[in-house]
């Protein structure tokens, strides 16, 4: 029998290492240490509960156990195999206690559908993806059904594209399939850009197949016969699986030249892309392929129409496509039945930021963000207060307390005025600035702005520079008004995604946090205590002993006095490094 | 190799695999072969996975353990990297995190002869739909 105790930080601060002193100390008083072990394990994610005993192999799940309730742990369930019934979790729906961990709702809050081979399979072995069904839906599309029947499924399922905008896949097959060209092309787009987001990168590096199967079915319900993925050269171990996957494919023959003895033929080639956010933009990534500036154009046409070489191409995500095969195998009426009414299935998110288990994980739609952060990421790091998530990377807003308990999907989101992007989620804690946090996110947008059109070139370095300004003290209460005009006129008339959202996380985060923009601009405070220009440093006069600790670390020779008196900062020379705060032994150096 | 020509090609491979596939599924295999599993994604890689696989290859060898030692992709758990799922003949598996040389030698000595677990476990907190 094994004790599995919870030794992650939350568990651990209510002393679980003190339950595995007393379990140990009772199981060898009683003398079964050779059949019962304690063991300390990683944190089980439950926090809430914690600490957290599980008993295996009964998966029995005690929660808000205490070092003294050792004793009857020992006694009662591992002498008398009787569960201790006022440990166990009880459900907060019926009010019932359960016994094995498996029926707990939380540990069933994950279902992976696109990452369902990641960490199972290896991803360089054909075999291990065909032993998991791995191109059986390819298999039934060629062999039994008609390209319409194909479309009709998506459509049906109601899969929606997961590269941000959430376009019905389904809708966009159609529509590529009904325009007549001699050749058609099927595009993977694994530009993946979002600062912290790596979904698409864990699929292509756990799961290549999964995507070359899907291609192959875009394929033949769209009428292409080339499939073109374009993946950016910083992903060398996805580009390198996926030639391997492709080598494999080809040689078993299910990419190539009539398919499994069909006359569908289809094969797939690579195109890398040099790292620029604007390419995951579906019309400049297109003219990155053709060899030309990764710039956007104007849509309509759109690419479905006119695309690569002028030629319709349908242009799909990678965690989109790694939802096909599976849809195709087990239906759309049960795809349909995981998320919400309009956002169907599940998402990947990539959780990090401030946030205890920093980490990958798919979730079906219409979960909380409290459930997400609280539960599944184990809560927010060293004990802090939850601030806000960014989500939907740099073009995504800031979401608050207030929005913890919204069901997310595609359109709650927008209308919470962030969005669901690609699937990046950064959590922050009250130590995050929030005018800091925007600025951060617009000093990458206006990197990767392709200077095409005018309010995204202009005016993102403006907001940049508005913003910088305010963060160094010198804003005023007009200053925020522009900032707030000049987001809303990039908002209107860039010509991509790119510039139409980049003002977001302004945007959002002076709808949520106008109170720390006006403590900036009146008070010159950053609450947060992250703007250095901000901060200012001062000797408290009863505390200082006259050291001169302090005045010997100055680097600028700010602070003055004689020995044995208390000294003073000379607030024009300071340049607030914080020196003389690290090094007073008195607590007489104040920060404001 | 050779192509696949038909459906009913693909599913005779597909049974194929999935007996080899089956053993670290059920886990009731037959020569009660030790799954190891690495997870080699690009966190795990960047943490130190690759040597750690290295060293249940060499190790597994040198110590007379019949195991087959295998990567895989990125299991979620990108905190706690290098991770490394271990699954004993008959068992459910078991994810153990940070692991380490020192560890990996614990898990060798301590799980994979005795079948005691040692310290470092992270509970699965996701289901996989089959």
């Amino acid at each position: 029998m094994h004790l599995l105790v919870c030794g992650g930080t939350g568990c651990r601060a209510s002393e679980s290492s003190l339950i595995v002193e007393s379990l140990k100390r009772e199981i060898e008083e009683k003398g079964l240490s050779n059949e019962v072990q304690v063991i300390t394990t990683g944190c089980f994610g439950f926090c809430e509960k914690g600490p957290v005993v599980k008993v295996m192999p009964d998966n029995t799940f005690y929660v808000h156990v205490k070092p003294e309730d050792a004793a009857v742990i020992v006694a009662e369930h591992v002498i008398k195999g009787r569960p201790v019934h006022r440990l166990l979790y009880v459900d907060p729906v019926s009010k019932e206690a359960v016994n094995d961990s498996k029926h707990m709702g939380f540990y069933r809050k994950q279902i992976r559908i696109a990452l369902r081979n990641c960490g199972f399979i290896n991803p360089e072995n054909i075999d291990e993806y065909i032993a998991r069904d791995g191109y059986a839906a390819l298999g039934k599309c060629i062999g039994e059904l008609t390209a319409a029947d194909v479309i009709d499924i998506m459509k049906k399922s109601g899969l929606r594209g997961r590269g941000g905008a959430g376009f019905p896949t389904g809708l966009k097959w159609e529509i590529a399939s009904k325009n007549k060209a001699d050749q058609k092309y099927v595009v993977c787009n694994a530009d993946e850009g979002d600062p912290g987001a790596f979904m698409d990168r864990s699929v292509l590096e756990g799961d290549p197949h999964s995507v070359l199967e899907a291609m192959a079915i875009c394929g033949y319900a769209t009428g292409a016969s080339r499939g073109l993925i374009y993946i950016r050269a910083e992903y060398p171990l996805a580009i390198q699986r996926l030639k391997i996957a492709i080598d494999q494919a080809r040689g078993y023959g299910l990419l190539g030249q009539n398919i499994l003895g069909t006359s569908f033929s289809f094969d797939i080639e690579l195109r890398y892309g040099a790292g620029a956010f604007v390419c995951g933009e579906e019309t400049a990534l297109i003219h990155s392929m053709e060899g030309q500036r990764g710039e956007p154009t104007n849509k309509p046409p759109f690419p479905a129409e006119s695309g690569f070489l002028g030629l319709p191409t349908n242009v799909n995500n990678v965690e989109t496509f790694a939802n096909v095969p599976v849809i195709i195998n087990k239906g759309w009426e049960w795809f349909s039945s995981i998320g919400t009414e309009k956002s169907k299935g599940t998402k990947v998110f990539a959780l990090a930021g401030k946030i205890n288990n920093v980490g990958l994980i798919e979730v079906p739609m219409g979960i909380t963000l409290r459930e997400i952060i609280f539960e599944i990421g184990g809560g927010i790091k060293n004990g802090k207060k939850f601030k806000a998530v960014q989500t939907g990377g740099p073009s995504g807003g800031c979401l608050t307390e207030e929005h913890l308990d919204t069901p997310i999907d595609f359109d709650n989101l927008v209308a919470a005025g962030s969005m669901m992007g690609s699937g990046g989620m950064i959590v922050m804690d009250e130590d995050d600035c929030m005018v800091s946090i925007a600025k951060f996110f617009l000093e990458f947008t206006v990197e990767e702005s392709c200077g095409k059109c005018a309010p995204c070139r202009i005016g993102n370095k403006r907001l940049h520079e508005l913003l910088t300004h305010i963060t160094k003290g010198n804003g005023t209460m007009a200053d925020l008004d522009r900032l707030r005009n000049m987001c809303n006129v990039i908002k209107d008339t860039s010509l991509c995604g790119l510039g139409q959202t980049s003002p977001n996380p302004v945007l959002s985060t002076m709808n949520n946090f106008w109170d720390e923009y006006v403590a900036h601009v009146t008070e010159k405070r950053c609450p947060a205590g992250q703007c250095r220009d901000l901060m200012k440093y001062s000797i408290i006069v009863d505390k200082c002993v006259g050291c001169t600790a302090c005045a010997r670390a100055c680097p600028v020779n700010a602070i003055t006095g004689e020995r044995k008196e208390p000294h003073f900062i000379d607030q024009d020379k300071c340049i607030k490094c914080g020196a003389c705060f690290e090094k007073c032994k008195f607590g007489a150096v104040l920060i404001n | 190799m050779e192509k696949i020509k038909s459906l009913a090609d693909l599913r005779k491979i597909r049974e194929e695999a999935r007996e080899k596939l089956d053993l670290r599924v059920k886990g009731d295999n037959p020569e009660g072969l030790v799954q190891v599993k690495v997870a080699m994604a690009t966190c795990g890689i960047a943490s130190g996975a690759k040597p750690i696989m290295e060293f249940f290859v060499e190790e597994l060898d040198k110590r007379g353990i019949a195991a087959v030692v295998t990567q895989t992709g990125c299991m979620g758990y990108c905190y706690a990297e290098p991770t490394v799922e271990v699954q004993l003949p008959g068992r459910e598996p078991v994810v153990y995190g940070f692991v380490d040389r020192k560890r990996a030698d614990e898990i060798i000595e301590k799980y994979i002869k005795n079948g005691e677990l040692v310290e470092g476990i992270i509970p699965v907190n996701y289901e996989k739909i089959d």
